[in-house]
């Protein structure tokens, strides 16, 4: 096992300078020189430009400025933001949680509808249900976040009325944050109100940014589903009487939902990269709006080392994955 | 019992805040988040919103919805005969605001307007590097030429401030009506030195606007409570909200359920549904902004107006206007500046569609091939250069002219476009600053900003001379009318095609009044009401 945990980790070593020096000459790449995107429309003079090129580093060539970039990084320094002045790990730190509790309602919501509808799918192999569910899952997969949203939000918002347009929770409520996260915050203060309209502000961006991991769920879980059925053990237990609901309950369902787990823990690279749709969407103050921003201030310093952090936490997660994977399957450590 | 004691002031903070449901909010669904609360620092008009137009005041004002200046903080002021010696005297008891983390002792004096000053370019001024934030580059103080034409600032005494200027510089007091200009508290920023907790100075600010800062949950929401103290009068709103919205569509959602009261930028695909909609207003002006395409006047036949009137003349501009904007629209432009600026020349007209005339011309000239410049990025004056291209291709082609598209890069684009020796006509626009007719005129067709930022290369010795006489002339009367003749002599000599000045949006819910379309951009609160 340790052997095992230590492959894994020795593996995400290349991944960590690869994912380092992808977001560094990704900056770089970016078309436009930095110090012009941020002088605007005056431009800048020759000789403030030189002083600029200084002041950020630009003038020392690429691998000494890569170099310094790493050294700062190992260090726990990812800069500070050219726009806001603050440490880019004090707003992601600030931001995170938000992201985090959106993410978190929206796989509570992929899971409590996608494994159950992949089961039934499978039970009824072959039916209308089992046929119209796996096209419907092909069409959430493939839907644009984008426009997805919006069309929530101009249905359910606008024309309904009965869920708010977005933010976080309603206007009128207002307190320090104490673990960040809204519903929890708000019933730590005792405020039942300020929990239901946080509860309120979550259904459509949940609903949102849950519709990928929810179709790939349903469709994992419907083809585990159908390959244990056919297993010899399942018939066994058919054979010996037990009712329907017990043989798919108890001794298909657990061994099905070994991938059906790696599956999940693999989505969170999904929802991170939908979070930055969604929170735009949403007006969702998490890192992916905070991405997207620094991105259209040309932040540089923020993109470079947000992209680097939620690397560093997918790289985590899938590491997680890994290792439970082998401990509730023995077969994976011997492979 | 350090976290005991953060939640109970938590919560005593939270239980006086819901206490304030009750008072008269507006929310803005503001469009980005702040840099910060620093208007000295940040060049963003959303961080201007956040920052000057709420909790800060000016020596000088920006006219609401205008760009005339009206006094600030300064009652009044004189220009000395050489135009050299600017003296403001200062309203008596203005107040800094009162908020939990700053008691002002002292009402605003002389030193804090030589410390909003001195710290954005005085090395020495410890506010004025990284020891307050850093890589400071006071990007407007420079961008305006401050340094360039302020010689020094001093105290004469405590209500009254001398700037001494390098040489004279009419548009300086509309610079210092501009959000880099706001006025500062020297007393604050000497107690947050003293404690070593010099950042908060852009984070929790403390001005003498309308409104004072109450919280900002990172890229969520802004809150401003009114300022007591308010030199001019306690505003009528009592609390102001931003919440941060940056997709335009959920933006207008919001104001038509109501979550809002106030957006600005709507999406041009939703003007329909809100001009649709009897809760909401939709208030639109002319943006502070020229789209425009400079023709290479030192290289023949461009040397000729009559050639370039006939390229103007080819170009049919309603349908390019109709075509570039669409939902959007624009305003046609007459005068290199935009109607909604003082000393606009209403009697000038641009060129008008007539390509048979114009053919005869460009015929006699010779004119068979000219280049056509386009970049990719998109522009408020000009929203897509590539799509304009290839429709003034077009129209020129039926008059005989074919116009080869040259594309760049952004900022090789304009790198390039500035060269002396640039051929053809360049498109290309530009949005004001501080509302004086000399940022437009000056930065963009003055001799001396040939190479830089005066894409034609034209030096005409008639219109220079107005327009440095106009700089130079303090009296506002006097300026208009040079301008409206300078005006005159650009329509002649059409150093340029000019485009529109394109259109800026803002929804407003029907119980709100007294919110105006600014002309320079921002969106300001004071003397805004809104009936429950």
């Amino acid at each position: 096992m340790l052997r095992y945990l230590l492959n894994k980790i020795a593996l995400l070593i290349p991944t960590l300078v690869g994912i380092t020096i992808c977001a560094f000459a990704f900056v770089r790449l970016l078309p436009g020189d930095p110090i012009l995107a941020m002088a605007g429309e005056h431009g800048v003079a020759p000789a403030r430009y030189e002083e600029l090129k200084e002041q950020f580093g630009f003038n020392l060539p690429i691998w000494e400025q890569y170099a310094r970039y790493v050294g700062e990084v190992a260090t726990g320094d990812f800069g500070v933001s050219i726009s806001s002045k603050r440490p880019v790990l004090e707003e992601f730190k600030t931001l995170f949680p938000a992201t985090l509790e959106l993410s978190f309602f929206a796989m509570v919501f992929a899971m409590v509808i996608g494994i159950p509808a992949g089961i039934f799918a499978a039970v009824k192999r072959g039916s209308w249900f089992d046929q119209s569910l796996m096209g419907t899952a092909l069409v959430g997969y493939s839907m644009p976040i984008f426009w997805w949203g919006l069309l929530l939000i101009i249905f359910f918002s606008g024309y309904l009325g009965w869920t708010p347009v977005s933010g976080r929770i309603g206007l009128q409520f207002f307190f320090k944050p104490i673990t960040g996260f809204m519903t929890i915050d708000s019933l730590l203060y005792g405020k039942w109100d300020a929990f239901r309209s946080a509860l309120s502000h979550l259904v459509l961006p949940a609903i949102v940014l849950g519709t990928i991991p929810l179709a790939v769920i349903a469709r994992q879980t419907r083809s585990a589903m159908l390959e244990v059925l056919g297993e010899d053990y399942v018939r066994t237990a058919r054979a010996k009487g037990l009712s329907a609901a017990r043989v798919i309950g108890v001794h298909a369902l657990r061994n099905a939902l070994i991938p059906v787990v790696t599956t999940i823990g693999l989505q969170v690279g999904t929802l991170l990269a939908g979070a930055i749709l969604t929170e735009t969407i949403f007006a969702w103050p998490g890192i992916g709006k905070w991405m997207v921003d620094s991105i259209f201030k040309r932040d540089y310093v923020v993109v470079q080392s947000g992209l680097l952090l939620i690397a560093l936490i997918v790289m985590a997660v899938n590491l997680i994955v890994d290792v439970l994977y082998a401990v509730i399957n023995p077969r994976i450590r011997a492979a | 019992m350090k976290k005991t004691m953060a939640f109970a002031a938590a919560l005593l903070a939270a239980s006086v805040l819901s206490g304030m449901a009750s008072a008269k909010t507006l929310v803005y669904c503001s469009e980005a988040s702040p840099a910060n609360f620093d208007p000295g620092t940040t060049t963003g008009g959303n961080d201007f919103d956040a920052s000057s137009r709420t909790v800060y005041s000016r020596l000088v004002e920006f006219k609401h919805g205008g760009t005339e200046i009206e006094p600030g903080l300064a009652d009044k002021w004189e220009i000395s005969d050489d135009g050299l010696v600017y003296t403001f005297h200062l309203h008596p008891g203005v107040k800094f605001q009162t908020t939990d983390y700053f008691k002002p002792t002292r009402d605003l004096n002389a030193d804090d307007v030589v410390f909003s000053f001195d710290r954005q370019f005085n090395k020495q001024n410890p506010w004025n590097g990284d020891k307050y934030l850093p890589n400071l580059t006071w990007d407007y103080y420079t961008g305006m030429d401050m340094p360039k034409y302020v010689a020094k600032w001093e105290k004469v005494d405590d209500l009254t401030v001398k700037l001494t200027l390098t040489e004279p510089n009419a548009p300086m007091l509309a610079n210092l009506g501009m959000d880099f200009a706001s006025i500062v508290s020297k007393e604050y920023a000497d107690q947050l030195e003293k404690a070593g907790k010099m950042a908060d100075f852009s984070t929790k600010p403390i001005g003498t606007g309308p409104f004072q800062f109450v919280d900002y949950q990172l890229d969520s929401v802004i809150r401003y409570a009114a300022n007591p103290d308010y030199f001019k009068g306690k505003e009528k709103i009592d609390d102001l909200v931003f919440a941060i919205t940056p997709d335009a569509t959920a933006r207008i959602q919001k104001v038509l359920a109501g979550e809002c009261d106030v957006a600005p930028y709507p999406n041009p695909a939703d003007l329909g549904t809100i001009k649709a909609n009897k809760d909401v207003t939709l208030l639109d002006q002319a943006g502070l902004n020229i789209g425009y395409m400079s023709y290479n006047t030192t290289i023949p036949p461009l040397d000729k107006p009559e050639v370039r009137h006939a390229l103007n003349q080819a170009i049919d501009r309603e349908a390019l206007i109709k075509s570039l904007f669409q939902d959007a629209g624009a305003t046609p432009a007459e005068n290199l500046i935009p109607p909604t600026m003082w000393s606009w020349n209403k009697d000038v007209k641009a060129d008008a569609y007539n390509p048979d005339a114009a053919k005869k011309v460009l015929e006699a000239a010779g004119l068979k091939e000219i280049q056509l410049w386009a970049s990719d990025r998109v522009r408020p004056y000009n929203p897509n250069f590539q799509r304009a291209a290839e429709l003034i291709q077009a129209d020129w082609a039926k008059v005989g002219v074919k116009a080869e598209i040259v594309n760049y890069e952004w900022t090789k684009y304009r790198s390039e476009g500035k060269k002396k020796d640039r051929p053809g006509a360049f498109q290309i626009g530009w949005t004001g600053d501080n509302g004086d007719p000399d940022n437009f005129f000056a930065t963009l067709f003055a001799c001396s900003a040939i190479g830089v930022s005066n894409y034609s290369s034209w030096c005409d010795k008639d219109f220079e001379d107005l327009i440095q006489k106009a700089k130079k002339t303090s009296d506002q009367a006097e300026r208009t009318k040079l301008y409206e003749q300078a005006q005159v002599i650009f329509a002649k000599e059409a150093p340029a095609f000019l485009l529109a000045h394109s259109q800026v949006y803002a929804v407003v819910r029907n119980n709100v009044s007294g919110f105006k379309m600014d002309p320079l951009g921002i969106h300001r609160f004071d003397g805004v009401d809104k009936a429950e």
